[in-house]
């Protein structure tokens, strides 16, 4: 049966769980992220490209011959490889980041496009995962696109590595939702800054450059309830082919961080539009 | 199913201390036009939000083609077209998009919207705009789109919330139009208005608000005949002197309403009053006789002009 009219739609939604704030269309609202994005500028795009490569060619070039090889997990790598996977983490977590705060807080306080979206038959959790899933495509390409730069380099010596890929984007959606349940708590930019100087010290001390064991035992593992350190483990564990049921544990941190995010996004979105 | 599109008892909403909308009763039946009027505060806007599913009621009833709206939010949202008070078009959108994705919004198939998108450009008037984005439009213009917008999942209620708002006389003129056709072609109109001309205008019947409650029923000639008089004669003398004048006025007339700007005599001759003002040995600045208005009601139920 082809329903035509958005009554019928709707109504066809009648008795599913969730219907008063699901009405499975969030594409919906990536096919508007996309009209958007064909409009905007590349320039924007290109950069979350390139910031990681740059980062990859500058430290990982640039010191590899004064730091020599690392040692992970008693097998010897080269610095280069040592710090792609983190790169790549980082470049995922930055991508989703900008995504679901900047953007979303525009979005909701000033264009008032979700006002718009919720007076239709959609509901926040439309928007909520559409939203998300729009940071996902983006993490998933930037993903794409760094791996074919380092494994060309022979930066990437297991086959589990392409693994990574999927991981990045696990870790883009933990990031996503967080970011979007945290920044529709957000009053002001100014409040919105507060996620920068959670950032900044995050990707410094997560083990990006060297390896967490140069820590303290208690500063490691208070990095390790921040999720970076977590992702990072993850990407290195299968880019260098250390793959144990261990990675499993960075997985799950993810696994709760998307669940507690969407819920919060939704309830907020909820509390905003629908109050 | 029962006659009223929109049912509302004692529907009540409260932000914490604060009642915003205070036990209102109306009914809203099929075709026609239906206004709420009152000033910027009055509750309006609250009331329109609840009957839109996107705000939950604190009490009372409330049931929207027979639906509550905290119960079935989507379904409900199916059936109107929202035009909110401030704008939300969709400023990263050209034109044409902005109407398309919101009929996606809504699950409506590309080919349908096809359709759909060309008849809402000539409804609009914006054929020639359809590229365009949409901060590039005049503000009439972009309330026509958003009215567009709403039209898009051909909606059983339109619902604006203050329409004509900000625009110049022209372009009220020319919206005013657009929704009379839609009157006309059997879309049941919900208008929010604090201008008494435009509810004279559009609104077969009205509920007149202020702090939340409703103060009076009816259609407009309905309620000037009930609340006021045929006709009212305006006088100035001057700020100083007006306060001064107005208990020597107060005998020739049934009622009177000072103003700081000016005083209102209600009569149903506005002529013959002013003749017999002048015969007083009163000589205003200047006068002026009209029909009476729905100000006037407004004037008479709550002791306040429309617009402060």
């Amino acid at each position: 049966m082809i329903l035509s009219t958005a009554v019928a739609i709707a109504e066809a939604r009648m008795g599913k769980p969730g219907e008063k704030y699901y009405s499975g269309r969030s594409r919906a609202i990536m096919e508007r992220a996309y009209i958007a994005f064909k409009s905007s500028t590349w320039l924007i795009v290109i950069s979350g490209f390139v910031e990681p490569v740059l980062f990859l060619l500058s430290f990982g070039y640039g010191l590899k011959d004064l730091v020599g090889d690392m040692t992970v997990a008693g097998q010897p790598v080269g610095y280069v490889a040592f710090i792609a996977p983190a790169l790549l983490a980082t470049s995922a977590m930055n991508g989703a980041i900008y995504d679901s705060t900047m953007n979303v807080f525009f979005k909701m306080n000033h264009d008032r496009v979700y006002h718009g979206m919720l007076a239709t038959s959609l509901g926040p959790m439309d928007v909520a995962l559409g939203e998300i899933s729009w940071a996902l495509l983006r993490g998933f390409s930037y993903a794409v696109g760094f791996m074919a730069v380092v494994v060309p380099l022979g930066l990437v010596p297991s086959a589990w590595g392409i693994l990574a890929i999927p991981a990045a984007v696990l870790i883009a959606f933990g990031f996503a939702s967080f970011g979007m349940a945290v920044t529709s708590y957000m009053k002001s930019f100014q409040q919105l800054e507060i996620i920068n100087v959670f950032l900044l010290p995050m990707f410094l001390f997560s083990g990006s450059f060297y390896p967490l064991s140069v820590f303290p035992e208690w500063l490691q593992t208070v990095i390790r309830l921040f999720p970076l350190a977590h992702a990072i483990d993850l990407v290195r564990g299968l880019t260098l082919g250390n793959v144990s049921w261990a990675l499993l544990e960075h997985v799950a941190y993810f696994v709760v961080m998307i669940v507690v995010g969407l819920f919060f996004t939704t309830k907020r979105l909820n509390a905003l539009f629908m109050r | 199913m029962s006659q009223s599109l929109i049912h509302a008892r004692e529907l009540t909403k409260k932000f914490g201390d604060f009642t915003a909308v205070n036990g209102i009763n109306f009914d809203v039946v099929k075709g026609e036009s239906f206004g709420l009027l009152g000033p910027n505060g009055a509750g309006k806007s609250t009331a329109m939000r609840m009957i839109g599913a996107t705000s939950q009621r604190t009490s009372g009833d409330l049931t929207i083609l027979d639906k509550d709206p905290d119960l079935f939010g989507p379904q409900i949202r199916a059936h109107l077209g929202v035009v909110p008070q401030q704008d939300n078009l969709d400023t990263h959108l050209s034109v044409t998009d902005n109407l398309y994705i919101y009929g996606r919004y809504f699950g409506l198939s590309r080919k349908f919207l096809k359709g759909k998108i060309e008849e809402l450009l000539t409804f609009a008037q914006l054929e020639e705009k359809r590229n365009a984005k949409v901060e590039s439009l005049s503000g009439g213009m972009k309330r026509r789109l958003t009215i567009a917008r709403a039209l898009v999942s051909e909606p059983e209620i339109l619902m604006l919330d203050e329409p004509t708002t900000g625009l110049d006389p022209q372009a009220r003129h020319i919206l005013w139009d657009r929704l009379f056709r839609l009157k006309e072609d059997g879309v049941t109109l919900l208008i929010t208005t604090h201008f008494m001309d435009e509810a004279e205008q559009l609104c077969d019947r009205l509920v007149v608000m202020d702090k939340g409650a409703i103060m009076a029923e009816g259609s407009p000639a309905q309620l000037i005949k009930d609340y006021s008089t045929k006709e009212v004669l305006e006088v100035r003398f001057g700020s100083e002197r007006n306060a001064h004048m107005a208990d020597d006025l107060r005998q020739l007339c049934d009622r009177i309403e000072e103003l700081p700007d000016r005083i209102l005599m209600y009569t149903e001759d506005g002529e013959e009053l002013l003749e017999r003002v002048y015969k007083k040995g009163f000589h205003p600045k200047t006068s002026l006789v009209r029909r009476s208005s729905l100000e006037d009601v407004f004037l008479r139920l709550t002791g306040r002009t429309l617009i402060d």
